[in-house]
């Protein structure tokens, strides 16, 4: 591919300056800029939740807080990291990156992403409002069901039910609107000669993920307005002395949860090629057979969502069934891993940061994935399901898979959008720190599980002790890891050596072309692709 | 000099370890399996973390050897391919999948639709039924056939709050020890049928290999054949609340003499209970009675001095509902009254007449009247529990 490209330096529009800036900005850097710090904030507020959690499970018996308390935090911790941190990262690289990759002058419709970013602060004041307001005697806290909502638990709960109920409306709204900004773009807005097959597999990633996205999310909202319903309005969704059933309302979480974790996972499958190809570099292996495997992986992820309640009972064809598609999955999960891995092979290859964290990230992402094939078996998941296997599992899939790989696209594009180079050596002892103390939280975790230890519980028996120990301290030693991150990001974007253009030595691609950093319009004139 | 300070560092932090392992109680793998589909599973999981572990080697060994070989230090020089380029390569490139189809639906696929088979079994040759109704946050167990037919009694950890609050040293069967243990006899299938009265709970012992949500408003159900005597334990694993952590499963596996024996003696115990409400009892008996009632069950909530945790648990220090008429001129229940409340709760508050008898009501209620700072004064008969029943 060879590019032809105009970059235009002519002179900006006016725009305001200072807060009605970041408030009014229809820009796509600006809007991206704000979500990827708003993820960057929120991944700091439900780590230190989950900093308070391991330590009331550093020993046994209740140290520090009320297991009230406890179930709140941990079901606010993940949805704040899903929800708050995790796919605002995704939504913040696409905002910044897509334009610039397929060589748009911004994303289509501006205004409609101003709004779905502006959602996102008041929809995570609802979500930790309840804290807040149990101090002042107000209700009795946030949402304490886990992030599952499963009901009639939920319908039992206090306001912070009804106020996580609003922030998801919100967060789904959201989701929509960046979704549908983003299929618009891809299909509109691309270059002249950039065809789909074309198209950098970032964008293919985002695109799935968008579809999945308009797919899944309205299921989930409306599942929790019938929840909303059941619980103010005497409706019996899930009320089975009205004729409702409880499990309905896991099958419909479920048909929204299962795919939200490719949602989370796919923006990330599709840069980690781009930078394995950068510091290998050499071409990305096996273009068409990644493309269509995650458009594979896509339409699976919408058909297996019951493995994630085996033990609450299905007839045996339908256990047979969920299973056995659930396994298929592995199958074009495989083609991806066989393609990173061809990617590097006889490659030149060096390590900066962001190639440290995708090579750990293809590693440990793979721990997650082997470990949820034998999840998969319905017998063998009687005995993991709501255990700390579980736990250890998704957080492979999860931290590993999910925000590994986002710090890796940080360190890969931070010098690009600001500028400046960051601090290399700090870059590497953050990985390394990360992926030690990462492994040392969750391996023990995998054995606690084994063991026995159910999840969500806020004290445990004493067999459990040294695993749990072991694993608080690593989870401190993460949690404080992260203030390096933060410390690295923030002194990149004040300063630091002055980035080339091309900023790495194998950069592949459109956004490379332009000057670093990028002035506020690009592309006004569309670049040549051919 | 340096090395001898690295010495002492190891010293150091050997010694910090050692009592670390000393008492460390490491456990790797599943608990020993006591049921057919325990050892099934941990078979199972055993064959699939083998394979696992070894498609993970493999794939780590080829990316380390790539990862120290092609480097740009080593001067190794990129190749360009993008993928297969001629026959033979397209073919090794498919003998990956093909081991991945094999691994995931013969060699892994197998076996698991034999597993999922004969755990979903749960009648042919079924010996004997009970039921299992998870409530917040205890367990009930009824006896539906045998010779221990209609025994029905509650299950409650017994673990203090002292020691949960690190007041008192805890026992070695901290959080998994409760006062009824579920007894079952050895070497019989038994059908557990699982429900619940109030949220989702889910039983499960881990040595069973058997784990089923109690569904409220459904009954499901899994089966246990226990081969070897033993007290065996479990918990909760669904959230259910705020004592989701304290809701062990104790099950001890008696043989068949052994356990018609305890099925007589369990009778008789049950029957005498049940006696205790025809007689007329005194205020100060059913206040004594009564605190040990209250503490079991309902000072989770309510805590020990009656002070509640409001807004989700109100105080009963007080409280109108706990101070105001039990019964009216006619001699009927007050709807939303003391006993009204405590027979068949509401919202949050579990109905208790199904596990509790009428001597423990009347006692509970009794002693919420006239101790935790109320002196209402009256006293609630169990005779009187048993005609509203």
């Amino acid at each position: 591919m060879s590019y032809s490209t105009t970059v235009d330096h002519e002179e900006h529009h006016d725009h305001p300056s200072g807060m009605l800036r970041w408030l009014t900005t229809t820009n796509h850097k600006d809007i991206g800029t704000m979500y990827l710090t708003f993820s960057l904030i929120m991944f700091m507020v439900g780590g230190a939740m989950i900093m308070a959690v391991r330590a009331e499970l550093f020993q046994p018996g209740l140290q520090l807080m009320h297991p009230e308390f406890y179930n709140q935090l941990i079901g606010v911790h993940a949805l704040v990291m899903i929800f708050a941190a995790l796919m605002p990262a995704a939504t913040g690289f696409a905002n910044w990156m897509l334009p610039l990759q397929i060589g748009a002058p911004d994303m289509a419709l501006p205004r409609l992403n101003n709004w779905g970013f502006w959602l996102l602060p008041p929809a995570a004041i609802l979500l930790t409002l309840p804290f807040t307001l149990a101090l002042f005697g107000i209700g009795d806290g946030a949402i304490a069901t886990g992030w599952t909502f499963y009901a009639p638990l939920s319908v039992q709960g206090g306001i912070g039910v009804d106020f996580a109920i609003f922030a998801v409306h919100l967060l789904g709204i959201s989701s929509v609107m960046g979704s549908i900004n983003i299929i618009v773009t891809i299909f509109n807005m691309r270059a002249p000669g950039m065809t789909l097959m074309k198209l950098p597999l970032f964008a293919w990633g985002w695109l799935i993920t968008a579809f999945l996205l308009i797919a899944t999310i309205p299921v989930l909202a409306g599942a929790v307005t019938m929840l909303l319903t059941d619980r103010h309005f005497g409706t019996h969704f899930f009320d089975a002395a009205g004729g409702g059933d409880p499990i309905l309302f896991q099958h419909l979480f479920w048909f929204f949860g299962h795919p939200e974790v490719y949602i989370l996972l796919l923006p990330v499958w599709g840069f980690i090629p781009q930078i394995l190809s950068t510091f290998a570099r050499k071409p990305i292996y096996g273009y068409k057979a990644q493309v269509y495997s995650l458009c594979a992986i896509g339409v699976l992820s919408v058909v297996v969502w019951a493995h994630h309640f085996f033990t609450a009972g299905m007839p045996v064809p339908a256990l047979l069934y969920f299973m056995y598609s659930t396994m298929a999955i592995s199958l074009p999960l495989a083609v991806l891993f066989y393609c990173w891995i061809a990617t590097i092979w006889r490659g030149s290859m060096t390590f900066e940061t962001p190639m440290l964290f995708a090579i750990g990230w293809i590693i440990l992402f793979g721990i997650g994935g082997l470990t949820g094939l034998v999840l998969a078996d319905v017998a063998a998941d009687a005995q993991y399901h709501h255990t700390y296997f579980v736990v250890a599992h998704f957080h492979y899939t999860l931290f590993a898979g999910g925000i590994m790989g986002i710090m890796a696209g940080v360190y890969y594009w931070l010098p690009k959008m600001t500028g400046h180079m960051y601090n290399e050596k700090l870059g590497k002892l953050h990985f390394w720190l990360t992926a030690i103390s990462f492994n040392l939280t969750f391996i023990p975790q995998f054995f606690l599980g084994l063991a026995g230890m159910p999840r969500r519980i806020p004290d445990y028996a004493l067999q459990f002790s040294e695993f749990n120990m072991i694993s608080s301290i690593a989870a401190f030693t993460l949690g404080l890891t992260q203030l390096l991150f933060v410390y690295n990001i923030v002194s990149c974007v004040r300063g630091g050596k002055k980035a080339t253009d091309k900023v790495w030595e194998g950069s592949n691609g459109l956004e490379w072309t332009l000057p670093s950093p990028p002035p506020y319009h690009t592309f006004n004139e569309q670049p040549v692709i051919r | 000099m340096a090395r001898l300070r690295i010495t002492r560092i190891w010293q150091c932090l050997l010694g910090a370890l050692l009592p670390l392992t000393a008492h460390a109680d490491y456990a790797w793998n599943f608990p020993k399996p006591v049921t057919p589909m325990a050892l099934d599973t941990l078979q199972v999981h055993n064959k699939f973390m083998i394979i696992v572990m070894v498609i993970f080697v493999v794939v780590l060994g080829i990316m380390i050897y790539s990862i120290v070989m092609h480097r740009k230090s080593r001067d190794y020089q990129p190749a360009g391919f993008t993928g297969p380029s001629t026959r033979s390569q397209l073919f090794w490139t498919l003998v990956p999948f093909a081991i991945l189809l094999y691994i995931d639906f013969i060699l892994m696929g197998i076996p698991a639709f034999h597993s999922v088979v004969a755990m979903e079994d749960t009648r042919t040759d079924a010996d004997m039924v009970i039921k299992v109704t998870g409530s917040q946050w205890r367990w009930q167990y009824e006896y539906l056939d045998g010779p221990a037919k209609g025994i029905s009694f509650v299950s409650n950890m017994t673990t203090p709050q002292e020691q949960i609050n690190n007041q008192a040293a805890k026992n070695p069967e901290y959080l998994l020890e409760v006062d009824n243990p579920l007894v079952l006899p050895t070497d019989k299938k038994v059908r557990v049928l699982l429900t619940s009265s109030d949220v989702i709970h889910n039983w499960w012992i881990p040595a069973f290999g058997a784990a089923r949500d109690a569904i409220p408003g459904f009954l499901r159900e899994t089966w246990v054949k226990i081969e070897e005597p033993g007290t065996f334990r479990g918990q909760c694993k669904e959230l259910c609340g705020k004592g989701h952590g304290f809701m062990p499963a104790v099950v001890i596996a008696k043989n068949e003499q052994d356990f018609n024996a305890w099925a007589t003696s369990k009778k008789a115990e049950l029957q005498a209970a049940a006696a205790g409400a025809d007689k007329e009892w005194t205020k100060e008996d059913l206040i004594a009675n009564g605190k040990g009632i209250y503490d079991k069950n309902c000072a989770v909530c309510h805590q020990v001095g009656g002070q509640g945790l409001p807004p989700a648990f109100p105080a009963l220090t007080g409280s109108k509902i706990a101070t105001g008429p039990i019964l009216d001129k006619d001699n009927k229940m007050v709807k939303d009254g003391h006993l009204d409340r405590v027979m068949n709760g509401k919202g949050v508050m579990p109905a208790w007449k199904g596990i509790l008898n009428d001597t423990e009501i009347a006692s509970v209620i009794t002693y919420e009247r006239n101790a935790l700072g109320n002196s209402v004064g009256d006293m609630l008969q169990p005779a009187q529990v048993k005609a509203m029943r």
